[in-house]
């Protein structure tokens, strides 16, 4: 290996731009204000995502253990999950309503794009009172956080959902702030988008969980063996 | 609008009293010294805990108030406070803040506000943790992988409210990491200076990213872990709590897991264990670099060895498994992720050797310390080879091997790099230099003393000798010789430990009577060496951005006088340098 080769080892400039003019490569090009704020929501979305992901692993592990007695047994509470397709109704409509109201921001219609994202979080509230109702309903029926491993899932798994919501709602309640201090609409517009981003994702998600939570033991057992846990 | 040119048109909000200058700051250069002062500090409580460990093991009974329960509190929490509390948070909330917006040309973090709050509960998160210290029972006494059923039986020290305040103090820490998680990568991502591309990022943006990304995806194991153990113990359930008596009394719990535990901690611990490793794979990069004079070699294979170390490194966890009664196969899967993940970090090894191979080599304090890294790093290495394999991992498993082997690659050599890195920017940090002797004492005996301690160990555990136990007497297979041995280590672990004091006085001492360090007192090439004042003042760069024309190691570059080539310099400023040099020659020819 000669002097030179180590001198000047990798051709000298790794971003294969040894002389080009600086001007033409400008790093993070459009990337403005919410921009950058999109990046960050779609990188906590992605430890969300690790975070349920890993949850549903132990749910999926804990479920094949001899004591799991599953919530979907003809007299357990999710033989009819009724309750929660109510529920999933109120996220289905907080997040059409989000929708509207972050396209009505894009066609820069204000009473629009207001009107529409209260509703929304609205409708988000709602549906956390109806999970709370649900824990409710499981409570009266004896079905305790204690009692049964699948009982301890459908609370953990819900609750820790319902804490994400309840997060969603602290950033809806600070972009109500803004419409009530009269905010200009470019601003308010930025903030629209990313609540919306926020609860598609969460209705996402919950759709995920709600079809678990209600799956029967054997797609349980299938999802496991798939998974190396059986 | 590019992000870059946002930042140079938007007005600065300097800070203007005290309180949001230095406490409630929201600037990363600050935030960056609260997290270090807070992880050394806390790391410093550490260093104290080992040494009544080491009281215990080299002078048994030496101690009147170490009994089996103090024992086993002051190794869990050594444990804990080294991996997450000081190595993480000095890694990420310390240099990342730090060094991510000068390397690469931003005002600050993104989102300076969470970066902000990231901190503070990361305080808190130490709050809650040292604050175990002073309840009924005392700190957790289960070790810092709090196995269950173990960490919540009782009988363990600290079961009542020990392990609950440091589970609690886990998950405020995992909101605080993602906070500047979030801030790290997406600064790396949006909010580079013009010409600023990926690859000419310096080596230590690139581990500190890649450590970030990790970060963000692993640690929700623990939170998970965490979240699960504490409905175990407070609310009843049998997550991880399998059907047991314990003290006669059949429990409530019944048929939880205590291994699914242990693969949701190991898939958060394996890549823990790189989130410490990548950034100082990057900065020892850097300082190696830097202080040989030359351009770090193979850059690309480095990064992309970061990139693949990353990715690997979530697939190897269960080798902290293997006796835990794994399928064989699983075990054999494991062992040969193991290996792999070897492949690249070889790679780094050689590549650092290269640079350094006809080097300028200025032996500096933190070129030594960089140095002692790779020494340090590759003998851990090897170690890890062994006990990769299943093999050899099983009768080796639970002795004093393994506490040399992962004290060796996981404790000496990141904390090596955080002494290294530390003294390399802390011109650039305070404006002045440290004492050179002092550092040069300092690296020494932490070095040498290091291998005193460590290196031993191997060799009792090739004896047999198990760790975990608080008392070694009357076990016919530990020899005389061991028990001199642990004495030995026990003296040269007090000295090490002390002679910490040296730095802590070094630095302390230096930030008021330093000599003025200049803005590149290294003649560094990498962008935080060129802003216009020292210390960088709020905004980093004055009114405009720095423009980058090329890589930050152009180092002794044939043709030029000057040994280093900044990356703000520009292909006709470098072409006007290469002219001045030659007529200086040119005129020493004369003469």
């Amino acid at each position: 290996m000669n002097r030179l080769l180590l001198r000047n080892a990798d051709g000298a400039d790794p971003g294969g731009s040894w002389n080009r003019d600086p001007e033409g490569i400008q790093a993070g090009a459009g990337a403005d204000g919410s921009h950058v704020a999109k990046t960050g929501l779609r990188l906590f979305l992605a430890v969300v995502s690790s975070l349920f992901f890993l949850f549903l692993l132990a749910f999926i592990a804990r479920s094949q253990m001899a004591d799991w007695l599953p919530l979907t047994e003809p007299m357990a509470p999710l033989a009819n999950p009724w309750q929660l397709w109510v529920n999933s109704a109120f996220l289905v409509l907080s997040c059409i309503s989000l929708q509207w109201s972050r396209m009505a921001a894009r066609r820069a219609r204000m009473d629009a794009t207001v009107i529409a994202f209260v509703v929304g979080g609205g409708f988000a509230i709602a549906f956390l009172a109806g999970q709370l109702w649900v824990w409710q309903q499981f409570v009266a029926w004896g079905y305790f956080v204690a009692s049964n491993p699948a009982n301890s899932f459908f609370y953990l798994l819900t609750g820790v959902h319902g804490l994400h919501l309840l997060g969603g709602l602290v950033a809806w309640g600070r972009t109500v702030g803004k419409i009530l201090r009269q905010v200009p609409l470019p601003q308010l517009s930025a903030s629209v988008e990313l609540c919306a981003i926020y609860w598609h994702y969460l209705l996402g998600l919950w759709f995920v969980l709600f079809a678990l939570l209600s799956s029967t033991p054997q797609t349980y057992e299938t999802i496991a063996r798939l998974c190396g846990l059986r | 609008m590019a992000y870059a040119e946002q930042a140079e048109t938007e007005a600065l909000h300097e800070p203007k009293s005290f309180l949001t200058k230095y406490i409630w700051s929201q600037d990363h250069k600050v935030i960056a010294v609260q997290y270090s002062l807070t992880a050394l500090f806390v790391g410093l409580i550490a260093v104290v805990l080992s040494g009544l460990m080491r009281m215990q093991i080299g002078f048994p009974g030496s101690l009147a108030f170490m009994d089996a329960s103090t024992y086993y509190q002051a190794m869990t929490m050594h444990g804990m406070i080294m991996v997450i509390y000081l190595l993480t948070a000095l890694f990420l909330g310390g240099f990342g803040n730090y060094l991510i917006p000068l390397m690469v040309g931003a005002r600050d973090m993104v989102f300076p506000y969470v970066n902000m709050l990231s901190y503070w509960f990361y305080l808190l998160a130490v709050v809650v943790l040292l604050s175990s210290f002073f309840v009924p029972g005392g700190p957790t006494g289960s070790g810092w992988t709090l196995y269950p059923p173990q960490s919540i039986s009782q009988g363990t020290p600290g079961v009542e409210w020990g392990i609950v305040l440091m589970l609690i103090s886990l998950a405020i820490f995992i909101v605080a990491a993602t906070m500047g998680g979030l801030n790290y990568v997406t600064t790396v991502l949006q909010a580079r200076t013009h010409g600023m591309t990926l690859f000419r990022m310096p080596l230590s943006v690139w581990g500190i990213f890649m450590a970030s990304i990790m970060a963000l995806l692993a640690f929700p194991a623990l939170f998970v872990s965490a979240v699960m153990m504490l409905f175990d113990k407070l609310l009843g359930t049998s997550f991880f709590m399998p059907a047991m008596v314990s003290l006669g009394q059949q429990l409530d719990h019944q048929g939880g897991s205590p291994i699914l535990f242990q693969h949701l901690f190991w898939f958060f611990g394996h890549p823990e264990v790189y989130i410490v490793a990548l950034p100082a794979f990057g900065l020892v990069s850097d300082l190696i670099s830097t202080h040989a004079r030359k351009n770090i070699f193979g850059y690309r294979m480095m990064v992309w060895a970061i990139i693949a170390i990353g990715v690997l490194s979530f697939v190897v966890w269960a080798h902290h498994m293997y006796v835990s009664g794994m399928n064989p196969y699983f075990g054999f899967f494991f062992a040969v992720t193991t290996l792999i993940i070897a492949v690249p970090t070889a790679l780094k090894v050689y590549n650092w050797v290269l640079t350094l191979w006809r080097g300028d080599i200025h032996l500096t304090v933190p070129m030594l310390f960089a140095l002692a890294f790779i020494v340090t790093f590759l003998v851990g290495g090897l170690t890890g080879l062994f006990l990769g394999n299943v093999i050899v991992d099983i009768p080796l498993s639970d002795t004093y091997f393994v506490v040399a082997h992962f004290h060796m690659v996981m404790g000496v050599a990141p904390v090596l790099v955080v002494f290294g890195g530390i003294y390399h920017w802390f011109p650039k940090v305070t404006g002045r230099m440290f004492n050179d002797t002092l550092g040069k004492l300092h690296f020494w005996i932490t070095f040498l003393g290091t291998y005193a301690i460590f290196f031993p160990m191997h060799y009792l555990g090739f004896q047999g000798m198990p760790r975990r136990y608080y008392a070694y007497d009357n076990y016919a297979f530990i020899p005389q010789s061991a028990h001199e041995l642990n004495a030995f280590i026990t003296v040269v672990a007090l000295t090490v430990g002390v002679s910490q004091l040296l730095f802590v006085f070094n630095m302390a001492w230096s930030v008021f009577k330093g000599k003025p360090a200049g803005s590149n007192p290294w003649g560094a090439a990498s962008l935080e060496w060129q802003t216009p004042d020292t210390p960088p003042v709020h905004g980093n760069w004055g009114e405009k951005l720095p423009v980058v024309h090329r890589w930050p190691y152009d180092y002794s570059v044939p043709g030029i006088d000057q040994d280093f080539v900044p990356q703000t310099v520009s292909a006709e400023e470098l072409e006007h340098m290469r002219q001045r040099s030659e007529g200086a020659r040119i005129a020493d020819v004369k003469t």
